[in-house]
């Protein structure tokens, strides 16, 4: 055991958990990765590319090589940080990419034939042939090359997703977070304090200092329970501020289980949030970073600001003899405040030149690392001092290459950051409106400047909202940083930059020798900055070194562009609680919990359930039910809930004229209590919807949609009354959902419906496309006789609450006459059967003229669409027309998507003469019936044509008929 | 008056929906008439004057108006929405024509909504889990549109939070109130 006194850990309680199958133990407090280097385990990972041995390099969410799987079966959660993941009781955890064991994989290997993995070596040696990459080659290289992997079964947890607004959101809660929490909190603000760790604090709780009067965690802590106190602040550790989106909007991801081993009962695993502040304050810290030099990536080479935290906040020490290697102030405290617990600091080798040397430390200025040994870890390094080597007995290393200010969120809108020749990193600039930077994220390094910017930036948010905020400054350290940039130590072995990617300064040497300098280029080609860390912690390493190759400055090199998300949000939590049945919202029709217990098969048309067909007894097959339905009603009245067509009620003195303008044709002569079809085309020419709209009153109509356009055209109207025509006095709403509406259709629907209306509604009372103000029962309604179907047919209405109590009136009634409900397969058969066209002809692509209403297109007045329906080629007297189908030979099946050939005609593009778009069985018929749009169709009736569909292999020869297969003069629906 | 078509409530049932879930109760309400009242091009004034004689408040932009027999809310620019006891005013059309005459366009809404009121302390932390809305922040009073798990709604600020969404939606917009209050109950 490496655990020394002290930490902020709970050891009045201990957590077993297992690594690799093996048992261990930790504290509350603990995270996996504090808690194997606690059980000296130093060797975690596999490298992505050669399989090498890899330890924790960080101690936070920037983590490159501690990647595990943890939990089992539908939880399995690959790719977890060992150094973010929670220890609890009963975590399993599994190393990732190695095969047959961490200690031993065969994979290891590719270290050796590294010459061959170089850079772009995929692109190079899987050229040909080209067939072979999807079903060969890839799935080898990810087999080999890869992180964790899923068990493919279904998560069993729930997520959820929320909103929350706040007048500052902090992001970060180290010292300038916490006091630009306390600041803005205090003076009375709405704060939100995210933190992606389970503790506040930050570096406070990493460090040995004095905050005040108190060490840096104890102040931490009593700044957190402050923060807690106050009504207007809401703490959110465990939740890590992922991207920054438009308009004061953060996306956030709160970790409400994932330290525990499954979310409690009623509690969801993670919660996506998305935070509305106008003002944030990101107070992120900054992420150290490497420096390159030969075998810098074995287990126990760790960075310097980590190992010291390891000792500090988790009391481990991973190592007996530990050296550092720094070129700024910053990793010189890991030697103190090592030495000061009483661990063996063999030395520190620290670049610079000059300057003071540590008291009682072996410290060599101006020395650098230049290789290390050890197989599964750590145990020596050479070190130059003077042109000397010397190999120095280790079994761990602190490196500190300097501090990079956490950008992440400030540029994710796409501003390039600063250049800072002080701390040899880049600085946020020019980050989103409302967000500024503060602390070690906008390079402000020691714990006073933190403080300091944090409370300042606080009391300039409180200013913009009118308020004050006053703060005092707690005592902290104000020391200097003093950095001598170095980014990598010259070698001849490989010097790691990424090691996630396992991209070394020879990759990027060989990226810049094939003209890939460019640092996107250099990314793609190197792999450099990608996977799960993003390279934050080898980016700036990968630029500075291209930098040094094409002697431009880090900051014309410049960084890739930083995107959401931070750190990887899963899947899971995006989705939220959008799965299974609620992926979507359901409509249920009026008519819908009647249909059900009548045993109705439903289908979604939208998020509309509609009724598709009502099997009765004995019926086995859906055809047995749509063709009783069809017979039926038309051989007596069928009843069928039409109330998910949209209805829009447009009033207005200037409503007919309106209308006039949204419709092809003419509906100005619209008399009152009359219904007329329109076709609404859109700009350009094409129809896009239909439907009868009927007026009521001097003022004052309704409008029918299909179901399928009605929010489109709803949406369209408001354009046209809002921005095309402003001046028109018209008011629009749409009233689908206020009204029950069903079709009552067949020689006996009057019969039937009078038995319910209370007035006359004989043919004198209301002919055909006549519509009436009734009642029934002395309950207001609306009666509209209009035909889909081809019947004497009308569409009856009712306040949406009476809807259930009229199919049940209405099915009541019509027992006498033998009545159907019928559904929408029944409605699609008798629609073809009249010659009707719907969805499949309203394509997007065809005119009036195509679906043979061409004359229906007033050229006596302007309406959206007409003007360009006159186009040439769209007008051509042999372009193609709507006509009816009908096999040959009865008993002959066509198929839907079928194409029409001429006979004899060789199946290519230029012989097609159109195509089938609706198929049904007509059971008044007896055989299969289609629509289809034909070249020249108006013109070739009686001919005979192949129906022909390549990928079902089918020929069927067919005739060319009217489209109108029922009562073609219409004498039915008039009677 | 006794009907021969009987009513069912937008959940389809025959009585109005009222649960208890955590600190919150949730009452399903049928007995509300509605209605869209549009001013016509310039009668706004006129349509306010004749609506405030007869006790039709017309509320402020993202407002909710309270009267003695009327209440109303605010829609958009140029319309807001009118309530009024259902007893007394199930045909509130020809009601509020009445009152407005040919100066607006008054369109029944009754029936194209399911209302639910959600009362109890703390309601903000339901609503963080629905919608946008910033509650703690809004006023009383304070009336917007939103959408709530893709369902377009109403919701006003009105001793708790009175929220309207589309009749046909009923049973999926009470099942995501339902889930997210348990979740912060």
């Amino acid at each position: 055991m490496t655990r020394i006194a002290g930490g902020l850990i709970d050891r009045s309680r201990t957590l077993t958990f297992t690594f690799d199958g093996q048992s261990f133990q930790g504290h509350p407090g603990d995270t996996l990765a504090s808690a194997l280097l606690a059980a000296d385990v130093r060797l975690m990972g596999r490298s992505f590319k050669y399989h090498r041995p890899r330890g924790v390099l960080t101690s936070g969410s920037e983590e490159p090589n501690a990647l595990v799987e943890v939990r089992t079966g539908g939880r399995q959660e690959p790719n977890t940080r060992a150094t973010v993941q929670e220890v609890f009781e009963g975590l399993t955890a599994r190393s990732q990419n190695r095969w047959p064991s961490l200690s031993f994989d065969a994979l290891g290997i590719n270290d050796r034939l590294n010459s061959f993995f170089a850079a772009g070596f995929y692109y190079k040696t899987f050229m040909w042939p080209a067939k072979f990459w999807e079903k060969l080659y890839e799935p080898i290289i990810r087999r080999a090359a890869g992180l964790g992997a899923l068990t493919r079964e279904a998560d069993p947890d729930a997520y959820d997703k929320g909103f929350l607004h706040a007048d500052l959101l902090v992001v970060g809660a180290g010292p300038a977070g916490l006091m630009a929490a306390l600041t803005a909190g205090r003076a009375g603000l709405r704060v939100i304090l995210a933190d992606e760790d389970f503790l506040l604090g930050g570096r406070l709780n990493a460090e040995s200092l004095a905050v005040g009067e108190q060490g840096s965690a104890d102040w931490a802590r009593s700044a957190a329970a402050e923060l807690a106190a106050l009504p207007t602040v809401r703490l959110m550790p465990r939740t890590t501020v992922f991207g920054v989106f438009d308009h004061g909007i953060y996306g956030a991801v709160e970790r409400v289980s994932d330290h525990l081993p499954a979310p409690v009962q009623g509690q969801v695993r993670q919660t996506l949030w998305r935070i509305y502040a106008p003002q944030a304050i990101m107070a992120t810290g900054a992420i150290e970073r490497p420096i390159a030099f030969d075998n810098n990536d074995r287990p126990g080479v760790m960075l310097a600001g980590a190992l010291r935290a390891y000792a500090n906040r988790w009391a481990v020490v991973p190592g007996q003899r530990v050296a550092v290697f720094a070129n700024n102030d910053d990793g010189l405290r890991t030697a103190v405040d090592l030495q000061a617990k009483g661990v063996d600091v063999v030395a520190v080798i620290d670049s610079r030149e000059g300057g003071a040397l540590l008291p009682g430390i072996r410290h060599l200025r101006g020395a650098s690392v230049v290789d290390t040994s050890g197989r599964l870890g750590l145990t020596g390094i050479t070190v130059e001092h003077r042109g000397r080597r010397e190999t120095l007995a280790v079994d761990a290393l602190g490196v500190s290459g300097g501090w990079n200010p956490n950008l992440g969120l400030m540029q994710q809108h796409r501003a390039r950051p600063d250049w800072s020749d002080e701390i040899a990193a880049f600085v946020p600039a020019r980050g989103p409106k409302g967000l500024v930077a503060v602390g070690a994220a906008a390079g402000v390094f020691s714990t006073h400047g933190a403080l300091r910017t944090g409370a300042e930036a606080a009391r300039a948010a409180a200013e913009a909202l009118g308020r004050q905020a006053p703060y005092a400054l707690p005592k902290a350290e104000d020391a200097p940083y003093r950095i001598a940039p170095l980014w990598a130590v010259k070698g001849a072995s490989r010097a790691w930059v990424d090691q996630q990617n396992d991209v070394t300064v020879k990759d990027v040497k060989l990226a810049h020798q094939e003209a890939f300098s460019d640092v996107e280029h250099l990314k793609r080609y190197t792999t450099l900055g990608m996977a799960t860390d993003q390279g934050k912690t080898g980016n700036l390493l990968g630029a500075a070194i291209m930098a040094e190759l094409t002697g431009q400055s880090i900051e014309a090199t410049g960084q890739t562009t930083y995107r959401p998300p931070f750190t990887p949000v899963s899947l899971g939590a995006l989705g939220g609680r959008s799965k299974g049945r609620d992926f979507k919202p359901f409509r249920l029709t009026p008519s819908h919990h009647w249909a059900k217990s009548q045993g109705a098969v439903f289908v979604e048309v939208g998020m509309w359930l509609r009724t598709q067909w009502l099997p009765k007894a004995g019926e086995t097959e859906w055809r047995q039910s749509v063709d009783r339905e069809v017979l039926a009603t038309r051989a007596s009245v069928g009843i069928c809930d039409v109330t998910t067509l949209g209805k829009i009620d447009v009033q207005g003195t200037d409503a007919a004229a309106f209308l006039d303008r949204v419709y092809a044709n003419n509906f100005a002569s619209l008399a009152i209590g009359k219904c007329r079809y329109g076709l609404m085309l859109r700009e350009d020419g094409m129809v896009y919807d239909d439907g009868t709209t009927a007026r009521l009153g001097p003022n004052e109509y309704v409008m029918t949609t299909t179901t399928a356009n009605a929010v489109l055209v709803f949406r369209n109207l408001e354009y046209a009354r809002q921005v095309l025509w402003p001046d028109l006095d018209v008011q629009i709403i749409s009233t689908t959902e206020a009204w029950a509406q069903y079709s009552v259709a067949g020689p006996n629907a009057r019969k039937l419906l009078q038995k319910l209306v209370d007035q006359d509604i004989s043919d004198a009372g209301l002919p055909y496309m006549g519509c009436a103000e009734i009642t029934i029962g002395g309950l207001r309604a609306r009666l509209f006789r209009i035909s889909f179907s081809g019947e004497l047919a009308y569409e009856i209405a009712v306040p949406a609450r009476y809807g259930d109590g009229l199919i049940r009136a209405l099915v009541a009634a019509g027992e006498e006459f033998g009545a159907v409900v019928y559904g929408t397969e029944a409605l699609g058969v008798m629609r073809v059967e009249k010659g009707h066209v719907a969805g499949n002809e309203l394509n997007g692509t065809s005119t009036a003229l195509n679906m043979g209403l061409g004359k229906m297109v007033s050229r006596k007045k302007e309406a959206i669409g007409v003007t360009l329906s006159g186009r040439e080629a769209l007008v051509a007297e042999d372009g193609l027309r709507l006509v009816g189908v009908k096999p040959v030979n009865p008993a002959d099946a066509m198929k839907a998507g079928s194409h029409f050939l001429k006979i004899g005609a060789a199946p290519t593009v230029e012989n097609d003469d159109g195509w089938l778009t609706s198929l049904v069985y007509s059971p008044h018929l007896g055989h299969y019936i289609a629509l289809g749009y034909l070249r020249d169709g108006a013109r070739r009736m009686g001919e005979k044509i192949r129906v022909v569909n390549l990928l079902a292999g089918t020929e069927i020869m067919a005739e060319i008929v009217s489209p109108h297969f029922i009562d073609p003069q219409g004498e039915r629906l008039r009677g | 008056m006794d009907k021969l078509l009987k009513p069912l409530t937008a959940l389809g049932k025959a009585e109005p929906l009222r649960e208890t879930i955590g600190p919150w109760e949730l009452v399903e309400r049928v007995d509300v008439a509605l209605a869209s009242v549009a001013p016509r091009r310039g009668r706004e004034a006129e349509v306010s004057a004749a609506a405030a004689k007869a006790g039709v408040p017309v509320p402020g932009v993202a407002r909710a108006a309270e009267g003695e027999v009327f209440a109303s809310f605010w829609l958009t620019p140029d319309m807001f929405m009118v309530e009024a006891p259902f007893a007394s005013h199930e045909d509130i059309r020809p009601k509020l024509l009445a009152i407005l005459g040919d100066g607006a366009s008054v369109t029944e809404q009754t029936d194209a909504w399911v209302r639910f009121d959600l009362t109890g302390a703390g309601l903000e932390r339901v609503f963080q889990k629905l919608c946008n809305v910033d509650l703690g922040a809004a006023p009383e009073g304070f009336a917007t549109r939103t959408v709530i798990e893709h369902m377009g709604c109403y919701l006003i600020k009105r001793n708790g939070v009175t929220l309207y969404g589309a009749r046909s939606m009923a049973g999926s917009l009470h099942h995501a109130i339902h889930l997210a209050a348990g979740t912060v109950a």
